[in-house]
């Protein structure tokens, strides 16, 4: 069972502000059966103060999904539309106490619904999925909104893209994209200029030995091991072998154990994917 | 009163009959012995093995020396896929279906990353298996086919009678996974041309970390653990003793309450099944309805997801479970539903009720007087809902 916050559960359990608004001044529409969520926002705007006066929603999804959208509704009340599109996923989640990582998705629901009633309100055709071919073919998530979720949210790993878009999380035939885009990404954003006066050679020596006498050996107490494959700018690829291949924790140990380490012992800059 | 707790998650997990506790009971306490020894501490606890072979052999009118104990359902498969591929090294063939248990399941696919070759049999809508295809997959490279007696989502049946025909004929060593199936149906290994079968203690009121993996007398098999001599060198270690003999116990009370007990599941389920499908518009059985455990209800009810509808459910007391991509934390419906090409209308608002013998007649009435309501407030916020669709009470529509 997800281990959701009484929040959640609260706006699960009495969602605020269900149904539709008769004459709304906008309406934003993401999401689809197929994909397993959707959220219909409508917005009341005052014409003379700019003011969101009133939001109603109708949601097709899991609890955390209808819990973003009646936090989301309650959050956008009395805000001025421009107010209202600087709310990020996050500060719903925030709201909420907190989402489990994998429904992160249901809170950028939220905020993909207020842009697409942003859009409908200033008389824009709402910036839909379809200008661009996508990238995950599954739940339709292209290329540029990968790379936004990305950098918003500094994220590392493929299972964190899935996580905050879906991409990836259905066929999974586009996880190397998504690993390429992930790559990519990381390398322009890593500061070059910043990096420490540290050799090439010196770098990979260091992250060389700090895997080999500090990762390594918690990994293969485990029954795991680890392998360092390629060390790519500040993206250091590595493989999890043993017991740690295929490990559900796998990810985590990735993250926290490897990352941090040499984070610490090497360069603040590192980032570790799992080569596969 | 309406009941508290009603628990229809049975094919996830069973409660533990007390019968079966208060059978473990004496082997954490004073009897203790190792059944290997060669003293009366030892012997008279293996006699208590013995008879829970018995017991277990009973229930599939198989032989005491073709039951296996193991710990669980995952590893009676693992031994079973494994240790035909271990014994016929010069066959690189496996055939099972796409709707099988991720304890086979995810064994195949990761020996086909290994270098086997594998064969998932796909289904047709209600879950079904054509079996000229499945003939005509089993080739002489084939080692193994594994094809499960019931589907642990919907309940379908597949005919293992006239599969395990097929792999004789051929020539292939055939397992099924037997989890769901047994101590629901009755499962006689004299008429069944079954090679290999998994059970699990828990789905059968034992409780959980126990397992059985039926080996048919002459079946070519490679040991799983590698030890001692126990379970005749085929899986090495120390017995697990209370649990063995909680099994025995478990699979004697299947077997003397099996035809009753079946007869009055299945009118439940019927009951259940039958009220709700009436009253919710919008609903379908996931599965073959005629072919089907006796146990299992799955239902998809349309314009609504399925994790909501479980955590409304588990707030009135009720628990079920559900294929819906949001349950799992995958993305997807169950693989079973795709497999199935369910529509997307209803996959994500899939809910299983698996009924137990501790199940009555009032929490069917419970569910039948909760549900309802239920699926209408989710309804009533659900953009896909039309306005002018029916709403719970009203006559059902046609359900397919």
């Amino acid at each position: 069972m997800w281990d959701y916050t009484n929040s959640v559960l609260d706006h699960f359990t009495n969602p605020r502000n269900v149904g539709e608004i008769d004459d709304p001044s906008a309406v934003g529409e993401v999401g689809s059966l197929a994909c397993g969520d959707a959220l219909k926002l409508y917005l009341k705007i005052d014409k003379a103060t700019g003011k969101i006066v009133d939001a109603k929603f109708k949601t097709f999804g899991c609890a955390s999904a209808i819990a973003s959208a009646s936090a989301l509704t309650e959050i956008v009340k009395g805000m001025t539309l421009d107010e209202a599109l600087k709310i990020s996923n996050e500060d719903i989640a925030k709201f909420l106490g907190g989402l489990p990582e994998q429904k992160m998705h249901c809170s950028v629901m939220g905020k993909e619904a207020l842009e697409a009633a942003a859009a409908n309100y200033k008389g824009e055709k709402a910036t839909a999925h379809e200008e661009e071919h996508p990238v995950c073919k599954c739940f339709w998530v292209t290329e540029k909104k990968i790379r936004e979720v990305i950098l918003e949210h500094k994220l590392t790993t493929v299972e964190q893209v899935t996580n905050y878009t879906k991409a990836g999380g259905g066929c999974g035939g586009c996880i190397p994209d998504i690993k390429r885009i992930l790559a990519d990404v990381m390398h322009t954003q890593a500061p070059q200029a910043e990096a420490p006066k540290m050799t090439n050679l010196k770098r990979i020596q260091l992250i060389t030995q700090t895997i080999e006498k500090d990762v390594a050996p918690t990994l293969r107490a485990d029954g795991g091991n680890i392998e360092l494959v390629d060390i790519d700018g500040t993206l250091v690829k590595v493989r999890l072998q043993g017991a740690c291949a295929g490990c559900a924790g796998a990810k985590a140990t990735l993250q926290h154990l490897v990352q941090e380490t040499l984070r610490q012992k090497v360069s603040p800059d590192l980032v570790v994917v799992e080569e596969n | 009163m309406a009941p508290r707790q009603v628990y229809l998650d049975n094919n996830a997990t069973t409660q533990t009959a007390p019968e079966v506790v208060e059978a473990m009971l004496p082997f954490f306490k004073d009897l203790y012995g190792n059944p290997s020894s060669m003293h009366v501490f030892g012997g008279q606890v293996a006699q208590h093995v013995t008879k829970a072979r018995e017991q277990v052999a009973a229930l599939l009118d198989a032989q005491p020396d073709e039951i296996l104990f193991t710990s669980c359902g995952t590893e009676s498969d693992n031994h079973a896929i494994k240790g035909v591929l271990e014994a016929f090294p010069e066959k690189r063939h496996i055939v099972t279906t796409k709707v099988e248990h991720p304890a086979v399941l995810n064994v195949c696919r990761h020996l086909g990353k290994q270098g086997w070759r594998v064969t998932e049999l796909p289904v047709d809508k209600r879950g079904n298996l054509d079996l000229d295809r499945l003939a005509a997959e089993l080739t002489p490279d084939t080692a193994l086919l594994s094809v499960m007696a019931a589907n642990n989502e919907t309940g379908t049946l597949f005919p293992i009678e006239k599969i395990g025909a097929i792999a004789r004929e051929k020539g292939v060593t055939f397992h099924t996974d037997a989890v769901q199936a047994a101590g629901k149906l009755p499962l006689d290994m004299r008429k069944l041309p079954v090679d290999l079968l998994s059970i699990s203690g828990h789905k059968l009121h034992a409780p959980k970390g126990i397992g059985v993996l039926y080996i048919r007398r002459g079946t070519r098999i490679a040991p799983f653990l590698h030890g001692g001599h126990q379970e005749r060198g085929r899986r090495a270690g120390t017995e697990n003793v209370p649990y063995i003999i909680g099994l025995g116990k478990a699979c004697e009370l299947a077997r003397t309450e099996l035809f009753e007990e079946t007869n009055r599941l299945r009118q439940l389920r019927d009951r259940l099944q039958k009220g709700l499908m009436e009253t919710i518009p919008y609903t379908h059985i996931n599965g073959d309805p005629d072919w089907r455990l006796p146990n299992t209800c799955n239902l998809g009810f349309e314009y609504i997801e399925g994790e909501a509808i479980l955590l409304h459910l588990s707030a009135a007391g009720i628990a079920a479970s559900s294929g819906s991509a949001c349950t799992s934390g995958s993305l997807e419906p169950s693989h079973v539903l795709m497999a199935m090409e369910v529509p997307f209308t209803y996959a994500h608002g899939s809910v299983r009720f698996s009924l137990s013998k501790y199940n009555t007649d009032a929490e069917i009435d419970y569910v039948l007087a909760t549900m309802p309501g239920i699926v209408q407030k989710l309804r009533d916020m659900s953009p896909f809902y039309p306005k002018d669709a029916a709403r719970v009470g009203s006559v059902a529509q046609a359900a397919g």
